[in-house]
């Protein structure tokens, strides 16, 4: 045991430089936040395919022909999961004629099985609008969950590539070493935000919130995935009016008409906050999502207070 | 517990530091920003000591639950990873399938009675019409799938419908599919609706259209679908590319009768595709059918038709979105030609026909829940034979066409209300056509096909 102890602390000490791990794995992330998770525990030498971008409604995406033929040839698929590509995947996963990346294949990683998830109904039924019988699907937009699932899917990408284990557990430690620094950094800049209270327009940012303990108010769309109409948005106009909030947060991807709406009748900022890597400039990697969220949200701060 | 011993330990570290400093009675200013910062950098080294903690304990929990999944084969690994389960969670009840239910009703108007309903040039299978006037159910199609284990997937589509005052269920498919077969092949069994086309393979409630085009339902009885087999290879390349093969029973239009010992219509396809950019993307496929028919009877009286039917489809599909997001807007443009070479006995007289035609259209989404449509469908037939003066087959010196307009409402993806025009000449006389109609989807999330 002790041995295994210090082969393993040779190891990680020999390995301290970081390499590129050249393996030659294709991975397939259903949205960019996984793709931009895997580069950093596989490195750039990897291509990574993202099926989606940031600004794109991941509940709304068809199966097209070049999602099928990537899925054809990956070795690795890593997907939000809880119900989040239900519309898509499972025909994406049909047509590949890939066994590997099938459901429950040992190339398929579904990142919200490993955290907890928030909103898990206790009944479903489609008069709620479209939610997810295993809860809400937006997970990535707490730093802390991007932490849970980069330890699962270091491991599996160990799995997957047994012979550069070494290498993924390095680049791990590395990533989280960074990230845990990172969010302690993050969690001092948005002290000043805790109990405030904001408007979203889908249920999308309920991670994002409970990490810094803002409360929702309202949400823009009457349900999940219904659009936004007057008679709603005047209901939220009255919540909104009775408390104070401190701005309406939407994705790249949500049409501002509603934001626009309830800003103009209210002194609240309409906010678009990244939602996922490549969501606004200068988020190109994890650390630039949270960098940039961060610094939105802190200017948002910097105005109530003054 | 451990935040709680972390905070202490890092107090009681504060505490004595700060004790130390006290005690020297020169402090200068310097000496206490130096140790405000100390004092900060602490903090956050066991803010992020304890974050640290706290997600190793979190691996640890989830490595645990899952110690009862098979060893994986890592012996060779030197680092041990933990094994974390990451078993995907399913929505539907334990093992039960995935259950879809479409409910399809329609109100049509017809300025010229359905029954009268004539293509002059083409002998017409029983769904090659336009449908019946007034208020009608239409099919209620009941769909149950799931993996049968890790290899196959199986899924049957029942269709209700009442017919004469009779309710009838019609098997329209039942297949089971690879899912586990090496180099990208994928192999299908049972009945099936043929993958030839663009639209042949889905199912008529998820068409943009209230009807098929003219020549689906004239060339295919509306679609080809047969108890048979079907081969698919997806190539090995970033771009999309398939071929198939399928062999049927030949029991169903154009074939009839099963000939070839019960193996009587063979197909190939191909389909290419790929996105062009992140606004548009594509599909452009070919397909063969080759169709033998024994004793086909099609119209009332009826005609007979004993020979070969040869089938050639080209289609094409271009999809736009704005930054790739269908969500609020979209466009669809699509375009199918078919070709169908038929030669044997028509009523026991020699007949050859080479027939053709095609449909182009477009839908687009203007906002969400919204979308409008246009259709134009053409076909063309030069019929050669002895005894086809006076059957349907004889042209009549006119080529069918029609041109249909569509507006839908969508109140969410599952439930679709559409309104449509059009105004067909298949055959001499217009007919002004009104449909209502609407399709409601309960169940399982239906598939978000391209």
């Amino acid at each position: 045991m002790t041995s295994i102890k210090q082969t393993l602390a040779a190891l990680t000490f020999c390995c301290a430089v970081i390499t590129d791990v050249m393996a030659d794995v294709h991975i397939f992330a259903c949205e960019p936040e996984w793709a931009a998770l895997a580069k950093e525990l596989v490195g750039d030498a990897v291509e990574v395919y993202s099926a989606t971008t940031a600004l794109q409604d991941p509940h709304q995406i068809q199966a097209r022909p070049s999602l099928i033929a990537h899925a054809r040839n990956a070795d690795l698929m890593i997907c939000s999961g809880a119900e989040l590509e239900t519309g898509w995947l499972p025909q994406v996963q049909r047509q590949a004629g890939n066994a590997k990346i099938q459901i429950n294949g040992p190339g398929y990683f579904e990142a919200s099985s490993v955290v907890p998830r928030l909103e898990v109904p206790a009944t479903v039924d489609r008069s709620q609008g479209d939610v997810h019988a295993s809860g809400n699907p937006h997970i990535q937009t707490n730093p802390h969950n991007i932490a849970l699932v980069a330890a699962a899917l270091s491991a599996r990408l160990s799995q997957l590539d047994p012979a550069q284990a070494a290498q993924y557990h390095s680049r791990y430690e590395d990533f989280q070493q960074r990230w845990q620094v990172a969010i302690v950094r993050w969690e001092q800049a948005l002290a000043p935000l805790r109990g405030k209270a904001v408007v979203t327009h889908h249920k999308y940012w309920i991670y994002l919130l409970a990490w810094l303990d803002l409360h929702e108010v309202a949400t823009l769309e009457p349900k999940p995935g219904v659009p936004a109409n007057v008679t709603h948005l005047a209901e939220v106009l009255a919540l909104v009016n009775q408390q104070p909030v401190l701005a309406i947060l939407r994705t790249p991807y949500d049409p501002p008409q509603p934001s626009a709406w309830l800003a103009e009748r209210t002194k609240l900022s309409a906010v678009v906050l990244p939602g996922t890597v490549g969501g606004l400039p200068g988020t190109d990697d994890l650390f630039g999502l949270f960098e940039q969220t961060v610094k939105i949200l802190a200017q948002l701060s910097n105005g109530t207070s003054s | 517990m451990r935040r709680l011993l972390c905070v202490t330990i890092a107090l009681l570290l504060l505490s004595t530091q700060f004790a130390s400093t006290a005690a020297t009675t020169e402090a200068t200013a310097n000496d206490i920003a130096a140790l405000r910062t100390e004092i900060s950098s602490l903090k956050t080294d066991y803010a992020a000591q304890i974050a640290r903690l706290e997600t190793r304990l979190a691996q640890a929990e989830t490595a645990l639950a899952s110690q009862s999944a098979p060893p994986s084969s890592q012996a060779s690994s030197v680092v041990a990873i933990p094994t974390v389960g990451t078993t995907p969670q399913r929505s539907t009840n334990a093992l039960n399938p995935d259950t879809s239910l479409v409910l399809i009703g329609t109100y049509a108007a017809h300025s010229i009675d359905p029954k009268r309903y004539a293509a002059p040039g083409f002998a017409l299978a029983d769904a090659a019409g336009p449908g019946v006037r007034g208020f009608s159910l239409g099919e209620s199609e009941l769909t149950l799938s799931a993996n049968v284990d890790d290899k196959f997937f199986g899924a049957m589509t029942a269709a209700l419908s009442v017919e004469n005052g009779t309710t009838a269920i019609s098997l329209e498919e039942a297949f089971v599919q690879t899912t586990a077969l090496p180099y990208g092949l994928t192999f299908k069994g049972g009945r099936f609706f043929s993958r030839i086309g663009y639209l042949n393979e889905q199912h008529p409630h998820a068409d943009d259209f209230v009807d098929r085009p003219l020549p689906y339902r004239i060339f295919l009885n509306g679609n080809l679908g047969d108890d048979g087999a079907q081969l698919r290879w997806l190539a090995p390349l970033d771009r999309f590319v398939e071929f198939g093969a399928e062999a049927y029973r030949g029991d169903s239009f154009p074939a009839h009768g099963a000939r070839g010992h019960g193996v009587g219509t063979y197909t190939l396809f191909a389909h290419t595709g790929d996105d062009l950019n992140d606004e548009w993307s594509y599909r452009v496929g070919g397909s063969y059918v080759h169709a033998e028919a024994a004793g086909r009877a099609t119209g009332q009286l009826p005609d007979i038709f004993d020979g070969t039917s040869e089938l050639a489809i080209a289609d094409v599909i271009f999809k736009w979105a704005p930054n790739g997001n269908p969500a609020e807007r979209n466009l669809k443009l699509q375009a199918e030609y078919l070709r169908r070479w038929e030669s044997g006995l028509f009523n026991n007289a020699d007949y050859t026909g080479t027939q053709e035609g095609f449909y182009l259209q477009t839908v687009y989404q203007f906002q969400r829940r919204w979308r409008i449509g246009a259709r134009y469908d053409r076909l063309f037939a030069d019929n050669t034979g002895v005894g086809i003066a006076g059957t349907v087959l004889d042209t009549l010196d006119h080529d069918p066409s029609r041109v249909a307009l569509l507006l839908e409402f969508d109140n969410s993806e599952f439930s679709r209300l559409r309104l449509q025009y059009s105004r067909d000449q298949s055959s001499r006389s217009t007919d002004h056509q009104l449909f209502l109609n609407y399709i409601y989807s309960l169940g399982a999330h239906g598939a978000h096909q391209f």
